[in-house]
């Protein structure tokens, strides 16, 4: 009888140890979550986005973003994956010039979107069902600049090398999203995402993202070039951050609308 | 359009536009991008690790910021501007109306400068219109060749306090396209000729303050002069005329008796306004004057603005998959509260109910619901003679906005409606735009008015029904 105890066990564990790697999937999921998207308790970017088509069309964006993770200050848990808000502050193409778009990002409900338009002084609300749509017509979405909720997905290591856990990530709801599943390179010491790759319905590639450069900044890992290339249309976006700054003090009544209406200089130098 | 064509010969002959052109399109040209190196697509097989990016090798070495995209800034102060031609026309023939809705060149130069308490900011509009060719400028109105949008400058005298002072554009309250708390100058003439959006909402020389706290966040504004709406007045959009029974244009131009002795005839107005968990709750006052035109002088047969005062409220926020809002307010016509002076507006509710959704990627649809109604309706009707056509107690009126956006949001096309089943009248104004490039627009559209009767609001507007078409170029530093 303890022999087949531990024959099961055993069949059990190498079937599910298989790659034996020393962290649950789960595990490797928040750190990636974490890695990505809450370093630090709040942080400040300039970004600028160029944003190529299969004509070799060229279209620029250059915005900040500030943004700051929803969580009580005195407690600074490094390892918070909570609620976040975001304030993007638009500077390129110039007919966006100074527009401002914020987000509470909310992980149990439909998030929180503004826009303000200086030129009508007018202060929108956004319907945010959609999160996987262009963001400012580039080949990110929303979801790939704020996060995708990792609820959302199933996880499931494929494989660990030297330096990478590689994830099979599939929609808990089919349908819901236009990939059938993604796979995601992570590697393993900062658990940054360098490579994601998506899937269709049928099974192929139709989108891909890699991180093109990485800096430790203030000692966090951050991807400071990255690109997503839309295979489909032969559009690719690269992304690149400067100026990145962590824990930088910011209030959180920067994101509300007095600072839509007024742009909140300090943070944004 | 050949006759459209025919106009925008007549610009690039008048050499406004070129000479813009030539003098910006050189020294400023954004379009300079290099592109990508090829053979950055990875084709190796779908499971194959990535090479690791640079940074992640050397560990903990930061490198070299790339400062090769730096550029040189050497102005003092933001600089935006951009130049437009616009041109539309009327699609009926009326006697009182021009053939030529719209035709105009416009160079909007926009200087701001911020430092981290102060700052200020200047936004004028340079145009040379065809239209209505005056060259004498009045600011009030916007009329002749300089149409100053803002001249401002604002400051916070202590952490909770923000203070503005001068031009502005001033915007608050929850209707898409409709007004109720919202009693701020429009420019009606633009929007229903088929100007940008923008030039709906005319400037406001004010004082703004406004306190933010805990408890709840407050606007206080006050203009010593009395600012009205840039009414329809028969020059660009002709309309009803109840006093002669008809349809009227340039023959008879609206010259209304306008409150203007500054610091009596003044405007103010303020907004408490608070955001609980998402969902943004605020309460309106307002004490001035009706913005349009809202009766008549018997004395001296001219329409006036009497008196008004407005309380709202308002609540937005997010509802089942999308937005949903609702406004309420009591516009207060104090010079005739009982109704019976037929020549004076009376008092009215006004209630509006909207929700927008996305419904797909790049589609969204927003519907509203408002009801304008008149108290006292019963005075009203037993004041005014049987020879005028009288108001219903009750105006509804229904909008659909539709906005789908194609080409990764470069095309935009959108059809917003207004349709008023009490008026048996509506309003469609479809749009489509698209961003050649970064610095490149075109748009074109149309106002389609039409109703069962020439004397309700949008059936008035019949022989206004026009297509425009406009490109413009942006510039920045």
């Amino acid at each position: 009888m303890r022999l087949i105890t531990f024959i099961i066990l055993m069949t059990v564990l190498s079937i599910t140890g298989i790659p034996a790697s020393a962290l649950t999937v789960d595990e490797i999921v928040n750190k990636s979550n974490q890695s990505a998207y809450y370093k630090g308790r709040d942080g400040s970017a300039q970004v600028s986005m160029t944003i190529n088509d299969s004509q070799q069309r060229t279209r620029k964006r250059k915005f900040n973003i500030l943004r700051l993770d929803v969580q009580d200050k005195k407690t600074n848990d490094e390892s918070y994956c909570g609620d976040q808000k975001y304030y993007v502050y638009f500077q390129l193409p110039a007919d966006v010039n100074k527009m401002v778009f914020m987000v509470w990002k909310h992980l149990s409900s439909d998030d929180d979107r503004w826009l303000y338009l200086p030129a009508l002084d007018l202060v929108k609300r956004i319907s945010s069902k959609e999160k996987r749509t262009s963001f400012v017509g580039s080949d990110f979405f929303y979801e790939d600049v704020s996060g995708r909720n990792i609820n959302d997905d199933t996880h499931e290591l494929i494989k660990e090398d030297e330096n990478f856990f590689t994830l099979k990530n599939t929609p808990k709801k089919s349908g819901s999203v236009e990939f059938s599943s993604y796979t995601a390179w992570i590697h393993k010491e900062t658990f940054l995402a360098v490579k994601i790759e998506y899937f269709d319905s049928k099974g192929e590639k139709y989108r891909e993202y890699k991180a093109l450069n990485v800096e430790y900044i203030q000692d966090y890992p951050t991807v400071t070039k990255a690109k997503m290339n839309d295979l489909r249309t032969g559009s690719e976006t690269v992304l690149e951050y400067s100026n990145v700054k962590y824990n930088i003090d910011l209030p959180e009544n920067i994101f509300t609308e007095r600072y839509l209406r007024r742009a909140p200089l300090k943070y944004l130098k | 359009m050949r006759r459209i064509i025919g106009s925008l010969n007549r610009y690039f002959k008048n050499g406004i536009i070129l000479f813009l052109f030539l003098t910006f399109s050189n020294s400023l040209n954004a379009q300079t991008a290099p592109t990508l190196p090829k053979g950055l697509l990875d084709n190796k097989s779908t499971n194959a690790s990535p090479a690791l990016p640079p940074g992640l090798k050397n560990n903990g070495v930061s490198k070299e910021p790339d400062d090769s995209s730096a550029a040189p800034m050497p102005l003092p102060f933001d600089l935006t501007a951009f130049c437009e031609l616009r041109t539309g026309r009327r699609l009926h023939q009326g006697p009182n109306e021009q053939s030529t809705s719209l035709s105009e060149s416009r160079l909007q130069i926009e200087i701001e400068r911020q430092w981290t308490n102060i700052g200020f900011k200047l936004t004028s509009d340079f145009i040379y219109d065809t239209v209505l060719s005056r060259n004498r400028i009045r600011l009030d109105s916007g009329e002749g060749w300089l149409d100053l949008r803002e001249a401002n400058i604002y400051f916070s005298p202590a952490e909770f306090i923000d203070v503005k002072i001068g031009r502005q554009i001033m915007t608050w309250g929850t209707g898409d396209m409709i007004f109720i708390n919202d009693l701020f100058s429009k420019d009606w003439n633009s929007y229903l000729i088929g100007r940008d959006n923008e030039y709906l909402k005319a400037p406001t020389d004010a004082f703004k303050i406004s306190f933010f706290n805990t408890v709840a966040n407050i606007d206080i504004y006050y203009t010593p002069y009395f600012m009205p709406d840039r009414y329809i007045d028969g020059r660009r959009i002709s309309y009803w005329n109840n006093f002669s029974d008809q349809r009227a244009g340039r023959n008879m131009i609206i010259r209304p008796d306008q409150p203007s002795t500054g610091f009596k005839d003044d405007e103010t107005g303020f907004r408490v306004f608070k955001n609980i968990k998402g969902y943004e709750l605020a309460l309106y006052g307002y004490a001035g004057f009706w913005k349009s035109p809202a009766g008549t002088d018997i004395t001296s047969n001219k329409p006036i603005f009497p008196d008004l005062n407005v309380l709202g409220a308002s609540l937005r926020g997010k509802f089942l998959n999308g937005i949903a809002n609702i406004e309420f307010g009591y516009y207060d016509s104090h010079n005739d509260r009982s109704g019976k002076d037929p020549f004076i507006r009376n008092s009215e509710i006004r209630l509006l109910l909207g929700y927008e959704e996305e419904v797909s990627n790049d589609f969204t649809i927003g519907i509203q619901y408002y009801i304008e109604n008149m108290r006292r309706h019963d005075n009203y009707r037993s004041g005014i003679s049987n020879d005028y056509h009288r108001r219903k107690d009750t105006r509804q009126l229904l909008t659909l906005r539709l906005t789908k956006l194609l080409l990764k949001q470069n095309l935009s096309l959108s059809l917003f409606s207004y349709f008023s089943p009490t008026d048996s009248d509506f309003c469609l104004r479809p749009r489509i735009s698209y961003k050649i490039s970064d610095i490149w627009t075109v748009e074109t559209g149309g106002n389609i008015f039409y109703g069962r009767h020439n004397y309700t609001f949008w059936g008035q507007f019949d022989k206004n029904t026009n297509i425009f078409f406009s490109i413009r170029r942006y510039f920045s530093y």
